[in-house]
């Protein structure tokens, strides 16, 4: 079954050894749709994507990806999550192989390519994000943001129905931040659902349809990107739109 | 007769149990490595309830006691090993549980996003020991494991209790046919210093070969 959402969290709670982090939080993303996660840090944003592929196992509630309830408790989950692509803020490769392989890798033992097509798909991808010869370098031997877009790439490879990003800019210096966000905004460009937690608030006003903003565990305001931006309708969305701008 | 004729008469043949010595350190070092790699895949499953008291008990213990349980022991229970397999088996078993420790030390310093990230492009939890945790653990592991070496090539001299001949015991034998018991140990002591010196500073060079480029920590 094609379902028109490819991620839909019915009242999720979470959280970690018994301390509540997500306290309730529904929320749709459509097949091509950009949302965009705000809120203050703590307020259970990373752990929202965490859920949405049961990194996290939510306490109750349910998860749903493309059409299969995850929560079902019989859902191959490895497969589930093949059909995502996930960057976090920093770490996301493995430093003992090579770029390219890092990219190839999740091809061959997770979609069974060859060793050929995987490598031959890992330097497209490679060179879509601006990094044709990098492929024979180490991922420590990179700055900070070339390493966030070999992980772009690899999630990219994975050719997903959505893309998660935590925050994939944050742990980078102010002048890595535009080339990784350059590549983002192409990415969006593309028919890839993509809910991202960030703080980057041109990006959300240029990429987003949705913006959902978080605090203490739940959504206190969800709307149109412009909307939210420019006029939210409330008080506490007005002063953490303040904090950050600053 | 001075020390340097009591060196060129017995030296060699007290150096020469180094072959004994060197063949069992590093068959259960080996054997030590293949255990310790089980152990640790399976302490992150629910086969941690063998692995956690097995490392406890091995390490809460000691080596000689472990031969004796095993030489001596077993046969009671019908299990009979010769020396050898003894001393190969109680030093493996014994080093399994040290270096099962040192690759836990190495997985705990890869940070847990990695760990995620794999998992999220839908490795499984063998792919994600096989391909991401373990080829990093072994690397970052090698100054410990390099100790670990070091020290079975001297525990190792407790096989002399049971009888074989290697570098300690051909040591006693000197010592008890010359009555010259200072020389034959200095010797020994020796020997085995050079083994373990040089095999310690053999450890930077593997380190520096197998380095993760790039890789500073730990």
């Amino acid at each position: 079954m094609v379902s028109e959402e490819v991620l839909r969290l019915e009242d999720v709670e979470a959280g970690y050894e018994g301390v509540e982090v997500i306290r309730g939080v529904s929320l749709s993303v459509k097949r091509g749709e950009k949302v965009v996660i705000m809120g203050p840090s703590g307020s259970g944003k990373s752990t929202l994507l965490k859920v949405a592929v049961l990194l996290v196992k939510p306490s109750r509630g349910k998860v749903f990806l493309d059409g299969e309830e995850l929560t079902s408790g019989n859902v191959d989950l490895r497969k589930a999550r093949a059909k995502t692509g996930f960057v976090f803020q920093s770490y996301n490769l493995f430093p003992h192989i090579k770029v390219v392989d890092n990219v190839a890798l999740p091809l061959r033992i997770v979609k069974g390519y060859s060793k050929e097509d995987a490598r031959r798909t890992a330097l497209e991808l490679l060179r879509q994000v601006g990094l044709a010869g990098f492929e024979e370098k180490y991922p420590l031997q990179l700055s900070g943001g070339q390493q966030q877009r070999v992980a772009i790439a690899r999630a990219l490879a994975m050719d997903p129905v959505i893309l998660f990003l935590d925050e994939p800019t944050s742990a980078l210096d102010p002048e890595l931040k535009a080339e990784v966000i350059d590549v983002l905004l192409d990415v969006a460009k593309r028919n890839i659902a993509m809910l991202a937690v960030t703080h980057e608030l041109d990006f959300a006003r240029e990429v987003a349809d949705r913006i959902a903003v978080m605090e203490h565990g739940k959504i206190i305001e969800e709307g149109p990107a412009s909307k939210i931006l420019d006029s939210p309708s409330t008080e506490r969305v007005k002063a953490f739109l303040k904090l950050i701008r600053k | 007769m001075d020390f340097l004729s009591f060196l060129v008469e017995y030296g060699p043949y007290i150096a020469g149990g180094i072959v004994v010595t060197l063949e069992l350190s590093v068959s259960s070092f080996l054997l030590g490595l293949v255990l310790g790699v089980i152990l640790l895949g399976l302490s992150t499953t629910p086969g941690k309830v063998i692995a956690r008291p097995y490392i406890e008990i091995v390490r809460g213990t000691p080596l000689l006691v472990q031969i004796l349980l095993i030489y001596f022991g077993l046969p009671a229970l019908g299990i009979k090993f010769d020396a050898m397999t003894s001393i190969f088996l109680a030093l493996g078993l014994n080093s399994a549980a040290y270096q099962a420790e040192i690759f836990r030390s190495a997985v705990k310093s890869i940070p847990e996003v990695q760990i995620l990230s794999a998992e999220s492009l839908g490795f499984s939890g063998y792919q994600v020991y096989r391909y991401v945790v373990l080829p990093q653990a072994l690397r970052i592991s090698i100054p410990s494991l390099v100790n670990e070496f070091v020290t079975v090539i001297k525990e190792s001299s407790l096989a002399s209790v049971i009888g074989i001949v290697e570098l300690t015991r051909r040591g006693e034998y000197v010592a008890s046919y010359t009555y010259r018991a200072l020389e034959a140990y200095l010797v020994v002591a020796l020997v085995y210093f050079i083994v373990c010196y040089a095999i310690s500073h053999l450890s930077r060079r593997i380190e520096k070969a197998l380095k993760i480029p790039g890789y500073t920590g730990a």
